[in-house]
């Protein structure tokens, strides 16, 4: 038993096990982000709030000051407990439609302003936890239970590539080392749960963009073998076709 | 209003542009520009403004929105949530006509939008003014009072309150009345969705139970020329200012006429109501509406033996004269 991994500090033991689907790529994120906020050493100051949707079944998965809001709703809540108390590190914790349907406004004006909060969007191409429906994200032709058919092409949105337009750039100085730093401006990325430290590398740059006063957005690519009806093996093909739709890394 | 709100300790401001509430928002602005301590953000709609504020009172920062009309609509989705998590929140709600977007000014047609808009019971505290010293004072209660009692709390006035010019008695501004804590903290896992239908409806019954026990705390009314009056008006806001012109007038005439005016309109004054209206042969209704005020008088003293009589002036004001006319003519 010692030679297993152990769960990050800032995990609420007691929730565990977690209310997760079996393949779901929520947990991993989760996992990635319990890790570098125990690694920052910054569990003092992380408030966490989730969207509805799966989402909001991280409501009591760390042990950290949670709240569940409101679809799409997450974005400005973060807003207002940051400018209230700007000390603290808020993580607004969206799904894909929380943050680029019903909330797009939200996340586009938030982005737009440069607020200092980290939003993380777990991108499953789909509505998970009301059955399956479509979403801004779901793919060309791809089959939901509400585009039975398949989705007419060329509607599939890219959140972060939709937000670069308008996020504050970034302003890059030498540090002493020579290595370049960003010093200000938004940071957005996507990573996968297919390469979950690499996600990790992109959460941690995300909460030090915060700290340092600016706007952060990391999308994850994940999966949904519930509602994509995936066996494992065709769930992986199905992720690495996604990585191929959204494409991964920093903006 | 929003000296009010200063004075009461108020910090933050979320709104989103709306006539005819827009001054409080330009006025907090100004503010801001003197104060650093105070802050303002115009967000992007009327969700941002409710969930803002909502964000800012998890912080334990005393905070408020304002909105009318088709903004009071939206934001109800953040209050519904205020409501679910005992989150103080305070909005001034400045009634337009009703339906929609419809008029810019007055009506009194937001009183059961205001009272009861989210997906719930109304577990909520809603003051309508009646001037503008009231406004100046009740805003300044309500922070208190949200932050004591964890009620979404509501000052509801109308255009015609807002657009008011005139002189109000203010307070020292630091004699603050708000005591407000962090409420998101360390240890603190909030939700506010349920596995089992059993559980969220013992949280409903709980904050009944609640709700009912502290009301008569909360309950606050009005009354002018009731002691021995047989017609008694039942109307709140700006036409309780009419009303009471009227009744100097009425009164003069010999007539035996009285006001009745509810100040909280959630909860409903009903234990002072329940004493003072069960004597009067008639009770009559005035409310720039359609039997809103009616509704919640008539559902809560639904066992009083008085007739009822209502004069509806949907989204129309009431002036002195005409009350004095048609009380005139009764038989």
């Amino acid at each position: 038993m010692d030679k297993l991994p152990r769960f990050p500090k800032c995990y609420k033991i007691e929730s565990k096990p977690h209310k997760f689907c079996p393949g779901c790529g929520h947990p991993i994120v989760l996992k990635m982000l319990g890790q570098v906020i125990d690694e920052m050493g910054i569990g003092q100051q992380v408030v966490f709030l989730v969207d509805i949707g799966c989402s909001l079944l991280a409501w009591d998965f760390y042990n950290l000051p949670t709240s569940q809001t409101h679809h799409g709703r997450t974005v400005p809540t973060a807003v207002g407990f940051k400018m209230a108390d700007p000390g603290k590190i808020v993580i607004a914790y969206v799904g894909d439609g929380g943050a680029y349907a019903i909330g797009l406004q939200h996340t586009l004006t938030s982005c737009l302003r440069n607020d200092p909060i980290t939003t993380i969007v777990v991108n499953n191409t789909l509505y998970a936890m009301t059955g399956g429906q479509s979403a801004p994200t779901t793919i060309d032709k791809q089959i939901t239970t509400t585009t039975p058919g398949g989705k007419s092409e060329f509607t599939t949105l890219r959140g972060p590539e939709l937000l670069k337009s308008i996020a504050k750039p970034q302003v890059y100085f030498e540090s002493s080392r020579n290595k370049v730093l960003p010093k200000a401006g938004s940071y957005l990325a996507r990573g996968s749960t297919n390469s979950p430290l690499v996600l990790k590398q992109y959460l941690k740059k995300a909460l030090e963009t915060q700290i340092k006063g600016n706007f952060s957005l990391v999308e994850a690519i994940s999966a949904c073998p519930v509602n994509w009806r995936t066996n494992a093996e065709q769930t992986i093909k199905r992720m690495i076709e996604l990585e191929k739709i959204f494409k991964l890394g920093e903006l | 209003m929003a000296q009010a709100a200063k004075d009461a300790g108020a910090k933050i401001m979320f709104g989103y542009p709306i006539t005819p509430s827009s001054e409080i928002l330009e006025t907090w602005a100004k503010f801001c520009l003197k104060d650093t301590s105070l802050s303002i953000l115009q967000t992007e709609d009327e969700m941002a403004a409710g969930f803002g504020t909502i964000g800012a009172c998890l912080a334990g920062m005393p905070a408020f929105t304002a909105t009318a009309g088709p903004g009071n609509v939206l934001i109800q989705d953040a209050f519904s949530m205020a409501e679910a998590l005992r989150i103080p929140t305070v909005a001034m709600i400045i009634q337009r006509g009703g339906m929609s977007t419809s008029t810019v000014i007055y009506s009194q047609e937001e009183v059961r939008l205001t009272c009861f808009g989210g997906n719930g019971e109304g577990f909520r505290i809603v003051y309508s003014t009646s001037g503008l010293q009231e406004l100046y004072d009740y805003t300044r209660k309500a922070f208190k009072v949200a932050w004591q009692y964890r009620w979404p709390t509501f000052i509801l006035a109308d255009g015609y309150q807002g657009k008011m010019m005139g002189e109000v008695q203010t307070v020292d501004s630091k004699q603050q009345t708000v005591d407000s804590k962090p409420i998101l903290k360390q240890g603190v896992n909030l939700r506010n969705c349920y596995n089992l239908e059993e559980e969220i409806g013992e949280i409903i019954v709980n904050y009944s139970d609640e709700y009912n026990r502290v009301r008569e705390r909360i309950e606050e009314y009005d009354e002018y020329q009731i002691n021995g009056a047989e017609i008694i008006l039942l109307a709140h806001g700006i036409v309780a200012a009419a009303c009471k012109i009227a009744i100097d007038k009425l009164r003069k005439n010999g007539w035996k006429v009285g006001l009745f005016r509810p100040i909280t309109l959630r909860p409903f004054p009903t234990k002072a109501a329940s004493k003072l209206l069960g004597q009067a042969k008639k009770i009559i209704v005035l409310e720039s509406a359609i039997g809103q005020l009616a509704e919640l008088f008539k559902n809560e003293l639904y066992w009083i033996n008085v007739p009822l009589m209502e004069i509806n002036k949907p989204a129309v004001g009431f002036t002195p004269e005409e009350i004095v006319e048609t009380i005139s003519q009764l038989q």
